[in-house]
This record gives C-alpha cells, structure tokens and sequence, in this order.
C-alpha cells in the first residue's frame, strides 16, 4: 500500500495501470519495453527510490535540473522560509525577488544587459527567438540538425522533426537547420541576410553531446556578426557550472546575443527560466515591456531559490568539486573503455557533461538498462541513441563517485549480453 | 511607514550558508585525502618541506595579526612558536615513515599505511597560527586532508594562515582542498561538522566543552584536557636556575600555552631563597596585599577573568591595583601553605604563579596530586637533583609529562625537551583523552597488518608492494584557493630587532646550543 495522505495505490503494479488510464500510456509502456520501468518515489541526494525501494543513484539529472542534488537541504530551506513571505508574485509588476534575481545572473554576464524570465527552457528559448526577430526585423531562424531546444511553437520548430512533424507543427520556410560542425553550411545560409538568429547548444546534449570542434563556435558567432544574426546559445543543459564555468559559451571565449537557462536554475524544486540578451536585442523591454508575458514566467518564489543556487555555484568549494568530479570521471572513463573496447567506444567530455559511446545504434538504450539493473539511472540520447548521457552532478562526494564507478563496471557484462542479443534480433 | 519596513532584521529566514560551506570545505576535503593517501614519500616531503618554508615566511606576520585579533600573547614569542611548527617540526619527524609499508621478515608481517581521511581539527584562541601551522603539518605528513575551525576571536588570522599553506602545497603538486579553514566558525558548525559521518577524525583542542563534545560526536576523536601545572623544586634545584626556567615558562607567551607552570612548590627551608631567586629572575613576588589583590581581580564569581589570558604582567598589575617594577616579567603571589581550597591554585593562563611551600615533600606530592588533578593528565615539572624523589613525584602525579630542570611551557610542548614538539597535548585516560603522548602524525594513520601463519612459508622479500603508493602529484591545481583577504601590517617592532629577540628565545629554549 502506497498512502501518500492524498491519494494512495495498492502497488507500483496499480500505479502503472493508472497512470497509463488517465496521464500517458505511450510513456508508461516504452519505460516498461526499455526495462526500466521506473517510478520514482521518494529522492534525496544524488539518489532516487523507485516504487520497488530499488535505489537508483541519478545520473541523468533531467538534464542537470538536479544539478546539487535532489531536495538539496539548503535550496528547500531558501523556499520554505521563501512561502513564509511570497508567492508566485503578480508578473505584471516590479518585484523584489524579480529585481535582485535579474541583476543576480546579469552580474554573471557582465555584457548582458536583461534577464527575462520564462517557466521552462522551451519558454526562454521563445523569448529568444522572438527577441532574435525584433532586434533584426527579419523573420528566419537557423539551428542545427538535431538540435534541442524544447516543445513550444518556435522551440520545436528549432528543433529535430522527430518533435514537431506529429503536430505538424514545423515551419521549414522560416526554420532551417544545418548540420553541426560545418561552418561553410551555416555560412550558406547566413549569408542570404535575412536570417534573424541562429541558436545552438553549446554541446548539443538530445545529440549525445558531440564536442564542438576547436574553434567551431567562435567561427559561428563571427558569421552571426558579419550577416547581422543574432548568435543564441542554449545553455540549458551546460549552464550552471556542469562545464566548470558558470556558463559553457564563457569556456569557449564567446560573447552571445543572447543565451537562455533554466532547468537547475530552480534547484529542482521550482521551475524557473531566463533568456539574457543584451542591451540592443531587449530593447523591446523599453518599447512594450508587455509584449511577452507570462503569469509563471519569474515566479518570484523561483527568483528566490534561482538567486540562492547561483550563489551557492559561486563558491569556491563547488567550483573546487566540480573540478573533482570532472576529472575523475575523466580518469575512470578512460580506464573502462580500455577495458570493456569491445562495446564502449568513446568519451565526449566536458566538466560534468558526459556522453558515452556504444558500439551499436541503439547501444545506450542496452547500457541504460544494464545500469538501471546495477542501481544507476542514465539515460540515452534521444537524438543519437548510441550515445549515453552521464550527467554527474556538481556536489557529487567522492565515495559516491567511486560507487558509480564501480556499479558502471559490473554493469558491463550485462550491457554487453544485452547488445549482443540485439545484434542478433537485428 | 510600518513598523516592520523601519527595522532593518531580514525579513525572510537565510539557511545558514557557513555551515553548508563547511559540510562543502568537508566534501571536498574527502575528495583531496582520495588523491593524496597514494602520494609517495618523496612527495609527501616535498610537500611538507614547502608549507615548513611558506610558513616559516610568514611566521612573524602571522604572528603579529594573532596579537593584533586575538589580543592575546607576545608576538615574539607568537613568531617563535609558529616557526617551531615550521622546519623544526618537520625536522623533528623528517624520519618517521608514515608513508612506505614495513616489512618484518621475522615475525612475518607486512605493514600497508592507511590515513585517517579527512581529519577535523578545532583550534584555539590562545595559539591560533601555531595550531593551524601544526596541524596541518600533522595532516600532511600523515597523508590525510584537513578542515580547520579556528576559534572565532581568531578567525581572520586563521583562515589567512591556512590559506597560506594551503597555495604553498597546492603549489607543490598537493591536490586542491588538502588545507582548509572555516571562515566564520560557530558552534552550531563545529558541532555538526563533528557529528558528520563525512569526516574521520576530531582533533580537538581548546576549551573543556568543546573535547568533551568531540568525544560525544560518536566520531574518532583525539581531544586534550586542560592543564594546571605543578612545578616542584627541591632544595638540591639549583635554585636560581630553576627561578629563571619558571619565569621563562611563564613569561613566554604570556603563559597561553596549557603547558605553562601553574603553582611552584617548594619546601619551607627553600622558600626564602625561592623568593630571592624569583625576585632575581624577574618576577615580582607578592606581599599579602597584593597576594589579595591578584586574587580577587583574577577569580570573579564567574571563575577565571578571561581578560588576563595572555596578558603581560604589568597589564595584569595595574588592573589589579598592584604596584610593580615596569621590567616585571611575571607576578607571583604567594599562598602560605598548600590547601586545595584557594583559587590562586587553579590553572592561570596569564604570567601569575602561585608559590607556596610545604612542610616536607610527602606534602609537596600530596599537594602537588590534588593540584594537577585539575588539569589531570597533563604536565608538572621538577627542579632538582634527587632522583628517587623525581621518580616518587612522577609515580604520584596523575600527569603523563614530568618537565625536568627546564621550563614547563616549552618543555612539555616538546621545544625545550627531546618530547614531541606539539600543540596538543595528549592528557590520556587521567584526562578522559584518547591519547597520553604529545600528539604527532602518528596518530593519523592506522596499519593494515598482513600477518602469515606462524608455520607456513613466507617469501615476503619477493612480494611488491610498489603498487601501494602512486608517486603521483596532482596536475597544477585546476581551481585556484579563494582569494587571500588583504592583511592587515603593521610593523612597529624593527625587523632585526624582532630576529635578534627570536634568536635569543631559540637559544635559551633550546638550553643555548642553537
Ligand atoms: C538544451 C535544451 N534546451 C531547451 C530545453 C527545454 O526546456 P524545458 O523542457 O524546460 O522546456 C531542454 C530540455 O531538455 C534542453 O535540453
């Protein structure tokens, strides 16, 4: 008997049945097909309880929204003692927690100008776009095949067709797309000048996290300026330190447009959003400071805890763990692909953002599920589903880190036994 | 306006942000003891010598900001203990091994090092840099990563010197976070930083409080008591050495140290020449007047009168209402005849010794029992030439150091003696403390001991054991240490001036062969 005091199931076996009744039986089954049929019940740290009591140590992070950790103790006092005196807050006025916040993440920025707030990611990004197109009165948006920036109108548009055909909701005259990693093909576009902005991820994270080449962003960002587009970087899953900077274009020495955060940005416990520009892209603010609005956009509760997580990624003892943790996953990787060669094939890195080669199409689904036996939740790249995402989080501790280590080593066997029986269904 | 928008209290409760910093400082700690516990000797050394010679450097500076913070002590003789905790120190364990497993062929063992972790180590007060200096050094010798919480009237210059060490470690391939310091210590902090299961070892060194909640924490602790040393001279002491020895102790430093002389005794036919000898040394010898004075400005209902700790003599005078020569080094006030009851027999950490004389030495060491079970475990000392008296003394006291024919302060310690040089100072089971010896690296590493049956075959001169240390430094330091705050500097006392008063106090401490 699960009695949460609201509600309660007589089993996970119920709860399944019930949420694929009335919430979403395609999610329901393909969790259940992938073998990881996870229910996540309680959470606390970097670990996760399935309905079962199985604990799964978090890997995935949901894209780094668990950055310090689930219910990170400090981040659930700063909202607790946030209700004492807040709510969501009326977004059509000035506001405190909006104010301090904004200037907060402008500080980190510092040729940044406006912080605007959203909910989720996809909301920032729609900002983005919507601010590229005032700032240059033209209407294109450029991004990259296979590219990930959310579900909304123009996000998914941005986005892989993968998301937008089924809703028929891609725009191929005004959103096109080039492959990453190929600077003459964005040129092409770009010099038609009439692109409005170009937006990518920092290190494309639906993609696997294929590792920019040296020199490709800037390169980007140079033809941006040159055709007078907009350069938009997606920091929603490289912000926050998971580079080992507080935002992954800082590492690559660029100077966006704009870049648009969210997820960890809230602490995990209340969503929040932003989309930086700079002073001449947000001028609109000063024409129609009404024309995006959105009643959860900065929330102030989430001004609140947004405020206290970049503080506390400003401490030198979190930079100082990001730093450990990078580098001995960076050691331990390469000792287990030196030994498991036969399926694991490469390491894309950067700080805390990892994405883990399989030596087959859909490798990472099997090495997820071999995890998920051995108590480790990652997850595969939806966009390439060789590649594992292995999202390590900024306040991991050592013992844990050897644990995940250990667990990912014994997990090998079971992934190898698991491709090999799908190489030959295949 | 209303009445909450004139108050200027936050309005909104703010997690207590030291306190997760510190659990952090403890995190990343854990993760510097994973690297460091592989390094090889030889980079152990390295290491060790560089932080000996960074902290030797600033000893002096150091030593000013203390007095300056704490208002406690003599820079001089500040400077000259955190330089004792520098090379000395270091010179002083140079060859003890902590590092490379033993091997007995004979009885067939083989020893393989393992470090503590992440050691937690509070520090007082009344020796703020000096701690900081040695317990670190402790931590690096041993191979284990160290968080420091300074007292928090010490704070400033106790982060600033475990920064210091901290960059010169780094510097010398130590992995980040090796040394680290609370910046703004609490008690609710130290307490849960105890309570952690993230942490390995409590050293804890400073009020009785504190130990006994180390001890409580359900973690390791190694915890000293305090001290309330008994100096006994016989009449075979040399009477005027054995004067100059205790004002010495307790003029160094302004008596901080818990191993300064608390009560001389002496027997009644000696008492006259004690007093001549004191007087001579440079001490000012209470009448019962002044005798009366001491006490009632020392001991207020409240105990003792935490203004005078660390305070020169002629401070305390004149708050007392004494008259005395302005070249006095310490005050004596003087207790007719030995009892448990009067307050000027407890521990003084201040320039005062109690003298007193009984009327045989069966009653100076039932006197002498009674008095240091107050600072039970630590240290007294003996001034003469009797040996079977100095055997029956240290049999009789419930002491774990018996100083002889040298000043307490630095003998116990260990700068005036061939003991361990130590700031902590172990006061064992008498003291309800884990260890009876001066505290050393030591104590930071436990064995794993490989151990053959009696009767079976043994190679072990073929086994390797190379494996068991890396030799690895880290990669220069990813993350830079955060930045020093700006240091306070002042110098009034001319800088030759201050190596020629360190030269002479080197020398006397170390009985002038320096
Ligand atoms: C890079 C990137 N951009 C945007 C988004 C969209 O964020 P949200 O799901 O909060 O709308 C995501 C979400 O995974 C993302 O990974």
């Amino acid at each position: 008997m699960f009695n949460y005091g609201y509600f309660s199931f007589e089993s996970k076996d119920d709860l399944l049945k019930k949420a694929a009744e009335y919430w979403n039986p395609g999610k329901v089954s393909f969790w259940k097909e992938a073998g990881t049929p996870m229910v996540i019940d309680r959470r606390e740290g970097y670990f996760l309880y399935d309905m079962s009591g199985k604990r799964l140590i978090d890997l995935h992070l949901n894209g780094g929204t668990y950055n310090f950790g689930h219910r990170h103790p400090e981040l659930v006092e700063v909202l607790k003692s946030g209700l004492d005196y807040f709510d969501m807050g009326n977004h059509w006025f000035p506001s405190v927690a909006r104010a301090a916040f904004a200037e907060k993440l402008v500080a980190t920025a510092p040729h940044m100008k406006y912080a605007i707030f959203g909910a989720g990611g996809a909301e920032a990004v729609e900002i983005a776009l919507k601010t590229a197109r005032y700032a240059t009165k033209r209407r294109k948006i450029v991004s990259i095949i296979k590219g990930y920036h959310g579900h909304s109108g123009l996000s998914v548009a941005a986005g892989d067709e993968r998301f937008s055909k089924i809703f028929l909701s891609e725009m191929p005259d005004d959103f096109i797309q080039v492959p990453f990693n190929d600077i003459d093909a964005l040129e092409a576009v770009l010099s038609k000048r009439d692109v409005a902005g170009f937006i990518i991820e920092t290190i494309p994270a639906t993609y696997g996290f294929p590792m920019p080449e040296d020199g490709y962003l800037r390169a980007c960002q140079d033809l941006c300026r040159k055709y007078g587009t907009k350069f938009i970087a997606d920091e929603v899953q490289t912000g926050l330190m998971r580079t080992g900077v507080m935002w992954g274009w800082q590492g690559y020495g660029l100077t966006p447009d704009m870049f648009v955060c969210g997820k960890g940005l809230g602490g995990g416990i209340y969503p929040i959003s932003a989309c930086l520009t700079t002073e001449e892209c947000g001028a609109w603010l000063i024409e129609d400071g009404a024309a995006h609005i959105s009643t959860s956009g900065g929330a102030e509760l989430g001004c609140l805890v947004g405020h206290h997580v970049i503080e506390m990624l400003q401490r030198p003892e979190v930079v100082s763990n990001v730093n450990f943790v990078a580098e001995f996953f960076a050691r331990g990787m390469a000792e287990m692909i030196e030994r498991h060669s036969d399926i694991f094939v490469g390491v894309r890195q950067r700080g805390v953002v990892l994405g883990l080669e399989f030596d087959h199409p859909e490798g990472a689904v099997a090495v997820s599920r071999a995890l998920y036996e051995n108590g480790v939740w990652a997850i595969f790249s939806s966009l390439d589903k060789r590649v594992l995402q292995f999202k390590p989080g900024v306040v991991l501790d050592v013992d844990t880190c050897q644990e995940i280590m250990d667990r990912f080593d014994a997990a090998m066997p079971r992934a190898r036994e698991l491709l090999k029986t799908m190489r030959r269904a295949a | 306006m209303s009445e909450q928008a004139t108050l200027d209290a936050p309005r909104l409760s703010v997690p207590d942000r030291e306190l997760s910093r510190a659990r952090m400082k403890v995190g990343r700690a854990a993760w510097a003891a994973r690297y460091y516990k592989d390094f090889s000797r030889d980079a152990v050394m390295a290491i060790a010598d560089a932080v000996a010679k960074a902290g030797y450097e600033k000893a002096a500076q150091f030593a000013e900001e203390a007095v300056a913070e704490t208002g406690f002590g003599v820079v001089e003789h500040k400077t000259i203990k955190n330089r004792l905790c520098t090379h000395d120190l270091l010179d002083y364990y140079r060859d003890l091994d902590l590092v490379t497993p033993r091997v007995d062929e004979a009885r067939k063992i083989i020893e393989l090092p393992k470090p503590a972790g992440v050691v937690f180590a509070l520090a007082p007060a009344t020796n703020p840099v000096a701690t900081v200096y040695y317990k670190a050094m402790l931590a690096i010798l041993s191979r284990n990563a160290i968080v420091l919480s300074p007292h928090p009237a010490a704070k400033a210059v106790s982060s600033a010197a475990a920064r210091h060490l901290a960059q010169a470690a780094e510097a010398t391939g130590a992995p980040a976070g090796l040394i680290q310091c609370v910046e703004a210590p609490s008690i609710p902090l130290v307490q849960d930083i105890m309570g952690s299961d993230r942490i390995s070892v409590i050293l804890a060194t400073g009020g009785t409080a504190m130990v006994r909640a180390a001890y409580s924490s359900g973690n390791p602790a190694l915890g000293v008591g305090p001290g309330n040393a008994v100096a006994y001279i016989d009449p075979t002491a040399k009477v005027d050495a054995a004067a100059r020895c205790l004002v010495e102790s307790k003029a160094f430093d302004n008596s901080v140290l818990c191993t300064n002389e608390s009560v001389a005794i002496t027997l009644g036919s000696n008492r006259g020449n004690m007093e001549r000898a004191l007087r001579s040394a440079g001490a000012h010898v209470c009448n019962e007047t002044d005798t009366g004075r001491l006490r009632d400005y020392l001991f207020t209902d409240k105990g003792f009168n935490l203004d005078a700790i660390g305070k020169s003599a002629t401070w305390i005078a004149e708050r007392a209402g004494l008259r005395v020569n302005p070249s006095t080094k310490i005050l004596v006030p003087v207790v007719e005849t030995p009892g448990q009851d009067d307050l000027l027999f407890r521990e003084k950490l201040c320039p005062v010794l109690t003298l007193t004389a009984a009327g045989d030495f069966e009653q100076a060491l039932t006197f002498a029992k009674h008095t240091t079970r107050r600072g039970a475990g630590h240290s007294a000392a003996f001034h003469g030439e009797d040996t079977d008296r100095l055997v029956a003394f240290s049999q009789g006291v419930p002491v774990y150091r018996v100083v002889v024919n040298a000043p307490c302060s630095q003998g116990a310690a260990g700068f005036a003696t061939h003991l361990p040089p130590s700031f902590t100072i172990g006061t064992g089971f008498a003291g309800r403390s884990s260890i009876g010896e001066n505290l050393g690296p030591q104590h930071l590493v436990q064995w794993t001991r490989i151990a053959y049956g009696k009767d079976v075959p043994a190679a072990l001169a073929g086994i390797d054991l190379d494996a068991v240390s890396s030799g690895r430094a880290m990669p220069a330091a990813p993350v830079a240490s955060p930045e020093p705050a700006t240091h306070r500097r002042s110098a009034d006392v001319s800088r030759d001036e201050l190596r020629r008063l360190i030269l002479e106090e080197l020398r006397s401490l170390k009985g002038g062969d320096a």
